[in-house]
């Protein structure tokens, strides 16, 4: 497995607990877990999706991603309604660590509450709280 | 207290490896990754940094006497340069350690301990000891240790190492690095393979060696599902001294005609047999049982999983758990609550892998 190198994209907005938020459109976001989360992890082999519809609440468990030693739990950056899970992770958990950013993303989510992204970091300082941990 | 380092530990961190506390050691959890590592162990030859382990030197005239008295084996069995695996139990038949004694001389043992153990075994030993005519030294600072397993692993030690190896289950004295060493017939990994007990001095030079013969660092990581896979027992997980040997399917290394301390209590367990029993699992779909998840059978309590992991070799759950006797037979279906979902799982034979032909 070649892990690409850490790396935070600045276009995307980041929670303290590791995750990150890309914006589409007004109201909607995909999440996914950052560099640092999936590097901490090791080698995911299981991903377990939470379910179309239901709804997903800043700060909370939305999801499990798990390794071969541990399982871990995923926190929403931002609340609402799930619209959409990455079905491609069933096969490939891996692309999680390859891609954490791209083929790797988690769920899209229609926001109830899209001015909670003012809460979130910044890419600078997501990479300032990881470099002060 | 800061953690204690191996003699290794330069060489673990030049090589990238993730370093976690275990049982109060930094020790490598994984270098390029569980996967790779537990199959380059299956295919090829790995090694591991387990010089955590501890040490325990037993001699003197009544060096036999005194083991078999403490160990559940009938240590008689034991030639000059064998080996033989035992349960370290209390009065009550639990299991306090598990443990490998090498005969290295007439009147002279080596027992190698679960680091997590190495102290409360030692008091252990000294107090049995004090009705036996031996000496019980903690030798622990004496040895790097160094598992060397795969289905390469002999030849490519021959071959860096210049040295001859013992058969399985046998021990034997070499010169390593210039340096009297020990090399063990042994491993934890279901595979062939050497354990070498070297000069902590040298140790860093044979590291390099075997590094660059071919023979891939390997971390505890994969050293947990490789042992898994092949159903051996962790300490501490499978075995604790709440259980006796009996239940945890360790019948087979514990005769109680010798009278080992514990052995009327294994004996009874032995006849009367026990409410639970060790055993195997797979999970059947998708899902990863963890040490702690509970087992159900037809919606009810049925027992414990001590021992979860995903196996990189089935691709899928594993894991050992502690269930009722009526349904510890291999094919037998149950369920395992992980984190409030329950998932299919059946018990299965050892080991898990490689299937019994």
């Amino acid at each position: 497995v070649t892990l690409a190198d850490a790396h935070y994209p600045d276009e995307l907005l980041y929670h303290d607990q590791h995750d990150w938020a890309r914006l589409e459109g007004d109201d909607h976001a995909v999440f996914g877990i950052t560099w640092y989360a999936q590097d901490s992890l090791g080698e995911v082999v299981f991903y377990d999706p939470p379910e179309v519809g239901s709804s997903v609440d800043k700060d909370q468990t939305y999801a499990e991603v798990e390794s071969v030693k541990a399982v871990s739990d995923v926190i929403a950056p931002l609340s609402g309604e799930v619209v959409e899970v990455n079905e491609g992770l069933g096969d490939a958990p891996e692309q999680i660590n390859e891609d954490p950013y791209g083929e790797g993303w988690l769920v899209k989510v229609k926001l109830s509450h899209p001015r909670e992204a003012e809460q979130l970091l910044g890419a600078e300082e997501y990479r300032k709280l990881l470099e002060n941990a | 207290v800061s953690a204690r380092r191996t003699p290794f530990y330069e060489q673990h961190v030049e090589l990238g490896a993730k370093l976690m506390d275990f049982a109060g050691w930094e020790m490598p959890v994984q270098y390029e990754g569980i996967k790779e590592e537990h199959s380059a162990v299956r295919t090829h030859a790995g090694m591991f940094d387990v010089s955590h382990m501890g040490e325990v030197e037993v001699e003197g005239p009544g060096a036999l006497a005194f083991l078999q008295r403490v160990l559940s084996n009938d240590v008689s069995q034991i030639k000059i340069g064998g080996a033989q695996y035992s349960c370290l139990c209390n009065e009550q038949g639990g299991v306090l350690d598990d443990l490998f004694a090498y005969r290295l001389g007439g009147d002279r043992y080596l027992l190698v301990t679960n680091s997590s153990n190495h102290g409360a075994d030692l008091a252990w030993l000294g107090r049995w000891s004090r009705d036996f005519d031996v000496a019980v030294r903690d030798v622990a600072d004496r040895y790097a240790m160094l598992a060397v397993q795969g289905p390469h692993a002999r030849a490519t030690v021959t071959r860096a190492l210049g040295i001859e190896l013992p058969p399985r289950m046998r021990v034997a004295t070499a010169r390593v690095g210039g340096r009297p060493a020990l090399v063990c017939g042994t491993g934890y990994t279901g595979e062939d393979g050497v354990e070498l007990l070297v000069d902590p001095e040298v140790g860093p030079a044979i590291w390099a060696e075997l590094l660059d013969a071919g023979v891939v660092p390997c971390g505890l990581g994969a050293r947990d599902t490789l042992r898994l896979e092949a159903c051996f027992h962790l300490h501490g997980n499978d075995l604790t001294p709440e259980r006796n040997p009996i239940e945890a399917g360790l019948g087979w290394c514990c005769k109680e005609a010798t009278g080992f301390v514990g052995a009327e209590a294994v004996a009874s367990a032995r006849h009367e047999g026990t409410a639970e029993k060790l055993a195997p699992f797979e999970i059947e779909g998708v899902g990863i049982a963890r040490q702690g998840n509970a087992v159900l059978s037809s919606g009810e309590p049925a027992g414990v999983v001590t021992s979860g992991t995903f196996s990189p070799s089935l691709e899928h759950g594993i894991g050992m758990a502690y269930v009722r006797v009526d349904l510890a037979e291999a094919g037998t279906d149950v369920e395992i609550d992980v984190r409030g979902k329950l998932r299919a799982a059946r018990i299965a034979s050892k080991p898990l892998y490689p299937k019994e032909k």
